[in-house]
């Protein structure tokens, strides 16, 4: 079941509240995105722990109904 | 479960650069997998894969061992490294140039 970019957006606001986040569908079929999300959050944090930290936003929907999401982050 | 868990610590333990892929290097089942493929085929990396197509205890245990919820996965030296796009910035970097070198043989 394929999720939309808005509600992988809104996810990882809740989670990262100063996050910003740029998504693209890279298909247009709304289920293969690239994420870009940069945070002041991710200071300090190794690149695992930044990704795991979206990962964990976005609450085990990773590699289930969320398949193809490239990830990019960086700290602001 | 445990004995996954133990097999994957062998199999990190005995490769220095080990990546836990769906599909081979010769037959990659994912695009990811393909990606990190790729990638440590351009460094010229000696590397063992592990076909998680075809352990579905590794496959599931290796998310938790790593608590990274995707495949691939790659270790170097037993340090879990991170996934595809990890490996790609990595690489774009030179930093995976620089940890495979030094692990090479």
């Amino acid at each position: 079941m394929p999720m939309a970019a808005s509600e992988i957006e809104q996810l990882i606001r809740e989670a990262i509240p100063d996050a910003v986040v740029t998504i693209r569908d890279l298909r247009g079929d709304g289920d293969h995105y690239a994420a870009r999300v940069v945070s002041s959050s991710f200071a300090g944090m190794s690149r695992i722990r930044q990704h795991q930290k979206v990962y964990a936003a976005l609450g085990g929907r990773m590699g289930g109904e969320l398949h193809a999401l490239q990830l990019e982050t960086a700290a602001a | 479960m445990s004995d996954a868990k133990d097999r994957i610590g062998e199999l990190i333990r005995s490769n220095d650069i080990v990546l836990f892929m769906k599909g081979t290097a010769l037959f990659p089942q994912c695009g990811f997998s393909a990606r990190a493929i790729s990638i440590l085929d351009h460094l010229n990396a000696k590397y063992e894969t592990v076909d998680v197509l075809q352990d579905q205890e590794i496959r599931q245990e290796i998310k938790a061992y790593s608590d990274w919820p995707t495949i691939p996965q790659l270790y170097v030296k037993g340090e879990f490294v991170g996934g595809s796009d990890i490996m790609m910035e990595m690489f774009e970097s030179g930093e995976l140039h620089e940890l495979v070198a030094a692990n090479a043989e």
